[in-house]
């Protein structure tokens, strides 16, 4: 990143990702969210691609809903509430740095049906696409096909064709349905 | 005093009286593109996103006001895009998820960029702009507003507050063309806004002038060719004629997205295609 040309400023402030505060106290005023959770608070499950919200592999939660980590100013989320992919399931973590959650590491649904769906590959831009399609399935659990293309539209994959990823969407709809409502029709008879 | 991150708009303008030079940060989906690609280092930011009372809307007399914090996914749905349909459909073709989560109706009119996407249809719907300051609140209609590419008549003071949209029975739509349905920057965009309460027909051009334009020729000729009883087109050699008005009102350029020439038939065939879906 061009950070520099001209003085540093440095900031002081507190930011709330996986249910737990960090102090950030050596950032610059510019970083991005996503700078910050990977390089100063060592989650580096967020994806760094683009820098400028075309490709989703920064996807997290803010306040519940889902942005791109590149575009939010870090020192201007202070209050709110950031899930990272590291954060998604309870006490779950994939852990680096020395703030990181530790946790059990168990898979989410959405995370295992992407393994058994064949839905990963290189693997780069699947912790974006797992929050997406939580994000989704937490607001509309029945989601039609074009609802899963539309959900997954700023999320750019450029290995599986998204086949795959459609069939995992799928997998988990039908299978959370499954277990909360044993007697909701069968997939083949949802609208479309 | 780098970042401040108020709560109310009281907050805001106490921030700016003391750093006025910072930077108004609404939903970050353009700054922050600058900012990481280092193309602007901000000496101070004042960023909107806390400030609740700027996220609502309401009805006052016969206008609908769209507070500026909404973000396009409060656009497309809900109450709002009921009643303003081609506004939502202007806030749907916006970026992603992602980006419709984060980007607001006021960082829109604000950043005031050729290609953005409510701006036509503000246009089309002779919305005006609410700018406050410590000094009080002026409202400015969006002839006034929008000075040119990327610039408006805001002063560094004030705040897009709000966006102020009159009531009417209307039918009314939007339509673009970009090179794919997400995350895609307008080539060309077009309302057309069909207005049964006063019997006529506005329309607002995006990406093919320095601002959204209007089509006033255009207008005019086919408020006369409409059966407004029967709210139909009598004659459906209207449509093309429309269309081709509205390509001729275009000041478009070209550049790396597209043609001046492409541009100006791209929005002559939007607007007719508009009309025929709603009369």
């Amino acid at each position: 990143m061009a950070y520099e040309n001209g003085a540093r400023e440095n900031v002081t402030y507190r930011l709330r990702v996986n249910g737990r505060d960090h102090d950030v106290a050596e950032g610059w005023l510019g970083e991005s969210l996503l700078y910050v959770v990977r390089e100063r608070l060592g989650l580096p499950g967020a994806k760094n691609a683009c820098d400028q919200g075309e490709c989703g592999s920064c996807s997290v939660l803010m306040d519940a809903s889902l942005v791109c980590a590149c575009l939010v100013l870090a020192a201007s989320a202070v209050g709110a509430e950031i899930t990272t992919i590291e954060g998604l399931s309870t006490g779950a973590g994939a852990t680096r740095g020395p703030s990181a959650t530790q946790g059990s590491g168990a898979l989410t649904d959405v995370q295992t049906a992407f393994l058994e769906e064949g839905a990963v590959q290189c693997g780069f831009c699947t912790p974006g696409l797992i929050m997406a399609v939580h994000d989704l399935l937490d607001r509309l659990p029945s989601p039609t096909d074009l609802e899963v293309r539309e959900a997954i539209s700023g999320n750019l994959c450029r290995c599986t064709g998204y086949g795959r990823i459609l069939a995992a969407v799928e997998a988990v709809a039908v299978g959370r349905r499954t277990v909360g409502e044993p007697d909701k029709p069968a997939p083949s008879t949802r609208p479309s | 005093m780098p970042v401040v991150v108020p709560t109310t708009l009281a907050g805001v303008f106490e921030a700016l009286a003391a750093d006025p030079h910072a930077h108004l940060l609404a939903g970050g989906t353009d700054f922050m593109v600058e900012v990481n690609f280092g193309h602007r280092r901000p000496p101070g930011v004042v960023a909107l996103r806390a400030v609740s009372e700027l996220r609502s809307w309401r009805i006052e007399g016969d206008q609908i006001v769209l507070g500026s914090g909404l973000t396009y996914a409060d656009l497309a749905s809900g109450a709002i895009a009921s009643r303003l349909p081609a506004l939502a459909a202007a806030a749907r073709t916006v970026g992603s998820p992602q980006i419709r989560n984060a980007g607001t109706l006021g960082g829109n009119v604000a950043t005031a960029s050729p290609a953005g996407d409510t701006l036509p249809v503000l246009v089309a719907l002779d919305a005006s702009i609410d700018l406050a300051s410590a000094a009080g609140l002026r409202t400015m209609g969006w002839a006034e507003f929008f000075m040119g590419a990327k610039k408006t008549a805001r002063r560094p003071d004030e705040v897009v507050t709000a966006v102020r949209i009159p009531v009417i029975d209307s039918r009314e739509d939007y339509l673009k063309v970009g090179t794919r349905n997400a995350m895609v920057i307008s080539v060309a965009g077009v309302c057309v806004c069909v207005d049964f309460t006063n019997r006529r027909v506005q329309c607002g051009l995006g990406s093919v002038g320095p601002v959204a334009l209007r089509a006033p020729e255009a207008e005019g000729w086919v408020a006369e060719h409409i059966d407004w009883n029967a709210r139909a087109v009598p004659d459906p050699r209207t449509y093309e004629t429309f269309g081709s008005m509205v390509g001729a009102a275009a000041r478009p350029i070209d550049d790396h997205r597209s043609t001046a020439q492409y541009r100006r038939h791209a929005v002559g065939v939007l607007a007719q295609r508009a009309l025929m879906r709603l009369v």
